[in-house]
């Protein structure tokens, strides 16, 4: 472990900044927004999972009374097939905008086809049923192995697959196929005494946020949009904004509400730009609030997946090779997080020989949005199975071959990169010296597994200005959403370098106009990212006061240190100002004091956890019952352990209601079953005993805390941990997810 | 939601006769039908609320144990009366199976098996405390079995203008149990409910009655697994036996919630779990 550095604000528990206000309900969440002269907008979404729109006539909703607007895809500019740059890579602006309202396909039960603004909601939901839509109706295709079938449904007649730098000659369904190669793959099976390959399957889950998608829109005659609405990242939206709408960015200005979830559901946009439609057609501000079905049917799950997985070791454990195949389901358009889950596959192990393949296929599903380590859970599944397999034919402790065969500082990735310090060890150790671990694990029925997981982790841009108060507090102004409690964790970060404490510094998140760019809240980098430009911003801020102290006591500005948030002279003159004392005075040594910091840091590190958890499995009935879960996790440096804490415990219950339950029900036509929270299940806290959360601090080297990014990488172990854990209860090795009774039952040969 | 007109009558007579018209709905706790007009799948043009007839609500215990149940009667009071939980464990422990606090608190018995789902979760307890249904409308007053209630998925006996007033619950057992085989602990419907009731003479089962829950078009009772146990010293092979044969009574539907199977063997299982703690409770 590394040396332990003091801190006086890093590593305590103040209240959050906007507790008070989530608690008392005064938080503006995106339906609470109001503004004079609103209508209402709502979406009218295609019954068929895959169709050819023949024609739409709104003329009937048009006349409705109280129906102030009709919008459709003809209301988009025209988008053309060329490529929008998001920052995130180039996509297809035609996919892009289609998937906002279809132009000549409905590509999934829910697509949106149509849009009334209306002087109430319900108005605005009658007049929906009064759009005429002729529909072509085509057979859906709704599993990738079925897609990539050569007499599948075509879904776009202009998609050629794109392999390994060659581009298919005839219409597929496969979007993509990539490959990584380390080491020689034969020679590593020929070197193992063991050899495990298996198959599984996963379902389509969503996030289930608890907020539904909102977005309230204004045209001003001058041309200026504002948009109000719930997003992780009010820049993203911007940029999406001005691609579909093809409008100047500058005239464009998002501001960021109060945001319900997101768990990277909230990064694409659906209703923004349809309430931007309506609003210029109308003249008027338009909100559109999806309802829960909706935002089943209609907004980003994380994808289905196919993934085959070979993994060899020698008698003594050494894995000596490693090779998948995974096949993800993009959704309606291009664009799962196949690579994502490509880089994660095999990432918590030092292998020498690994082919990786990744597939993106398109299925008449909505598109996949990100979801907490997009990718990772899947292809974890399938690995942490293998390994606890041939933990289990070697008859060594499943702990002990991670532990074995586990990354380290220096070891090289198969997709390229090369690990800096990281803590994946210290998250195995963690969990092998926790009293769970220790704990018995004998009884009829119950059983324990183990899984661990990795998720990359990323940096990308923040900017983060400090106000200084003369009251000796600050003013943060910054562009990251809060969804866990990063206006906490960022503040601290400042506070710690101005000396003052967390609740001396008021941070706001702002809109688009009133801070520089900021990139999404999203793959782990808020705390990282924004937390140390927070950092970079107060030191700005020293330096400056460091100059104002000089000027008080007539001293070289070399001459003043800071320590403690004290002000002193070190040469000559035995002066000393405190940081509120000296912000009193800003006025007349040269004007008030403002910290800045923009940053694109490159030194994310990645995040590695390990989970053991016991089950007790009803044989009779299939149920499985989590009966102790802990998970250990390396957070570099926690800022405020209980938000630590909480994205541990929070990742946790969404693995869980991944592997035992969640997962969209299709019929045969393609139609979603379940588009409702009751059918739907995600657990409740009812159904999951206390998660210990225990924090490991290998503190990264690309941060001045050691801050490693929190929030995804625990939902990755829980589906294969509970799989390990259902085998050591009942010896049968699920392959499928969700893990439900029925599935149980059937495995068990119950039923 | 579609635009609907509503009426709030104070008298029963009121209520019938709009509620005879076509197309009304009657508003007693409100949490299936808002929830069905806000889908859309519930496009009553006329909303009756029965919330302002006194009378409809309260639970009474008469000398000889029989209860009864006003119609309006909230769901969380039927699950916390100490007479229920005493004499049909089955039903309070139905009630508490409900939703959430929040929701039982505003559910109404009487909504809960008007509405006629074969998954609602009082209906099994109501089963096997072998309840009656009174019925009231202009026409005057008739009582059913509640084995005789129900028809069909969310279809009743009831004619137009019908209005269930009370529940009266003339057998208490000596034990009863209830399972509900869900997923989640709160705030899911039953793949499948199961009820066992019991009353023992000399160590030898006197009469069992069992009620079932979403295994077939209808909520039903097991009668053969009934004749079975009765007369008979209880076993765990005799159990078996009542299990399977209440299996054999259903008919279940597969649908996203469970297989068709699943159902079935639940069925068998809960059978003997809810007979074996019924017994522990005598």
């Amino acid at each position: 472990m590394s040396e332990k550095k003091e801190y006086k604000v890093i590593g305590t528990r103040p209240i959050r900044h906007d507790g008070v206000d989530k608690v008392t309900g005064r938080a503006i969440y995106g339906a609470d927004f109001q503004i004079t002269g609103l209508l209402h907008g709502r979406v009218l979404r295609s019954p068929h999972a895959h169709a050819r729109i023949v024609s739409i006539d709104t003329s009937r909703a048009e006349a409705h009374p109280g129906v102030k607007g009709v919008v459709t895809a003809e209301d988009l500019p025209a988008a053309e097939d060329k490529m929008a740059d998001l920052g995130e890579g180039a996509v297809s602006l035609k996919y892009l905008c289609d998937n906002i309202l279809a132009s000549d396909k409905a590509l999934y039960k829910g697509h949106a086809i149509a849009a009334v603004a209306a002087t109430s909601p319900h108005i605005a939901e009658e007049a929906c049923e009064l759009i005429d839509v002729e529909y072509e109706v085509l057979p859906p295709v709704l599993e990738v192995r079925q897609a990539m079938e050569s007499d599948a449904p075509i879904l776009h007649e202009n998609l050629r697959t794109s392999s390994l730098g060659e581009t298919g000659d005839k219409p597929s369904n496969i979007a993509s196929h990539f490959q990584h190669k380390k080491g020689d793959i034969d020679k590593g099976f020929d070197e193992a005494d063991v050899i495990i390959e298996r198959e599984f399957v996963t379902g389509t889950v969503h996030q289930g946020y608890i907020e539904p998608h909102n977005a309230t829109a204004l045209y001003n005659p001058d041309g200026q949009l504002t948009v109000w609405c719930s997003t992780q990242g009010a820049f993203t939206v911007r940029e999406q904004l001005a691609e579909i709408l093809q409008y100047p960015i500058s005239k464009i200005k998002v501001v960021p509400l109060e945001i319900g979830g997101g768990f990277g559901g909230k990064i694409n946009v659906y209703v923004k730009p349809v309430a931007a439609l309506l609003a210029k057609k109308t003249g008027k501000p338009v909100k559109v609030l999806m309802n829960r079905a909706d935002v089943f049917e209609g907004t980003g799950p994380t994808p289905a997946s196919y993934i085959t997985i070979k993994m060899g070791a020698t008698n003594d454990g050494k894995i000596t090779a490693a090779q998948t195949s995974l096949v993800f389901e993009a959704g309606a358009y291009p664009g799962s997080p196949v690579g994502a889950g490509a880089m994660c596959v095999f990432a918590p192990y030092n292998i020498e020989n690994v082919v990786i393949d990744g597939y993106d296929v398109v299925v008449n599903k909505p598109k996949t949005a990100p979801y907490r380590a997009p990718g990772a859970t899947n292809a974890a599944f399938g690995t942490e199975t293998v390994v606890d397999e041939l933990a289990e034919k070697l008859n060594i402790d499943p702990l002990e071959i991670r532990l074995m065969n586990g990354a380290k500082e220096g070891d090289r990735r198969a997709d390229g990169p090369v690990y800096p310090r990281i803590g994946f060890i210290e998250t195995l150790e963690a969990a092998k010296e926790h009293p769970h671990y220790a704990s018995p694990n004998g009884k009829k029925y119950h059983g324990r597994g183990i899984a661990s997981g990795f998720w990359f982790n990323i940096g990308l841009e923040s900017s983060v200005t400090i106000n200084v108060n003369p009251d000796g507090t600050v003013n943060l102004v910054e562009g990251s959403t809060d969804i866990g409690g990063t206006r906490a964790s960022i503040a601290m970060q400042a506070a710690e370098v101005l000396g003052i404490p967390a609740e001396s510094v008021n941070p706001t998140v702002v809109d688009t106009n009133s801070i520089g760019y900021t990139a999404v809240t999203g793959g782990s980098r808020t705390t990282y990212a924004t937390g140390y430009a927070a950092y970079e911003a107060a030191q700005d801020v020293v330096q400056q006061m460091k100059a104002r102290a000089a000027k008080l006591w007539d001293v070289d500005e070399d001459n003043v240190q800071f320590a403690d948030g004290e002000f002193s002279s070190i040469n000559g003159k035995e002066e000393q100002i405190s940081f509120r004392d000296l912000s009193a005075r800003l006025g007349e040594t040269g004007g008030p004091v403002i910290g800045r910091a923009t940053m694109n840091p490159a030194g994310a590190g990645g995040a590695f956890a390990t989970h053991v958890v016991d089950v007790e499995v009803d044989v009779d009935t299939g149920k499985v019952e989590i009966l102790r879960y802990t998970a250990t996790q390396d957070a570099g440096k926690a800022i405020h352990p209980s938000y630590v804490e909480g994205q541990i415990q929070g990742g946790v219950v969404q693995g869980i209601g991944w592997a035992l339950n969640e997962e969209y029900i299709y019929n045969d036509e393609g139609e979603m079953t379940n588009a409702s929270f009751l059918d739907y299940r995600m657990p409740t806290c009812l159904d999951l005993p206390m998660i210990d959360a225990v924090i490991v601090e290998v503190p990264n080297p690309g941060h001045p805390y050691g801050v490693r990014g929190v929030g995804e990488v625990p939902i990755v172990p829980p589906p294969a941990a509970i799989a390990n854990a259902i085998y050591d209860a009942v010896g049968i090795r699920m392959t499928e997810l969700p893990m439900s009774p029925d599935r149980l039952l059937k495995a068990m040969g119950k039923i | 939601m579609k635009s609907f007109e509503f009426f709030e009558p104070t008298t029963l007579a009121e209520a019938s006769s709009l509620f005879a018209q076509k197309h009304a709905q009657l508003l007693a706790g409100g949490t299936d039908l808002v929830i069905g007009m806000k889908a859309y799948t519930e496009t009553p043009e006329t909303v009756i609320s029965l919330q302002k007839i006194p009378g409809l609500d309260g639970i009474t215990t008469d000398n000889d144990k029989s209860i009864s149940i006003g119609a309006m009667t909230k769901v969380r009071q039927v699950e916390l009366s100490e007479d229920i939980q005493q004499y049909h464990t089955a039903l309070a422990e139905g009630a508490s199976e409900i939703g959430s606090i929040q929701i039982r608190n505003l559910a109404t018995i009487g909504g809960n098996i008007a509405h006629a789902s074969p998954a609602a979760d009082t209906v099994a307890g109501l089963l096997v405390a072998d309840a009656q249904v009174d019925i009231a409308s202009a026409d005057g007053e008739r009582s059913v079995p509640i084995n005789e209630l129900f028809t069909g998925p969310g279809q009743t006996v009831l004619k137009p203008g019908e209005i269930i007033t009370q529940f009266r619950l003339l057998h208490p057992a000596s034990g009863s149990h209830y399972i509900k085989h869900k997923i989640r602990e709160v705030m899911d419907l039953a793949f499948i409910g199961v009820a066992s009731a019991v009353n023992m003479q000399n160590g030898v089962i006197k009469e069992a009655r069992i009620g079932l829950a979403a295994v077939a078009p209808t909520p039903i009772r097991a009668t053969e697994a009934e004749n079975l146990l009765s007369g008979k010293t209880p076993t765990p092979e005799l159990l078996a036996q009542a299990g399977e044969a209440a299996a054999a009574a259903t008919s279940p539907i597969s649908d996203l919630r469970c297989s068709a199977e699943h159902r079935k063997e639940m069925v068998d299982v809960l059978t003997r779990r809810t007979l074996q703690n019924a017994l522990d409770r005598v």
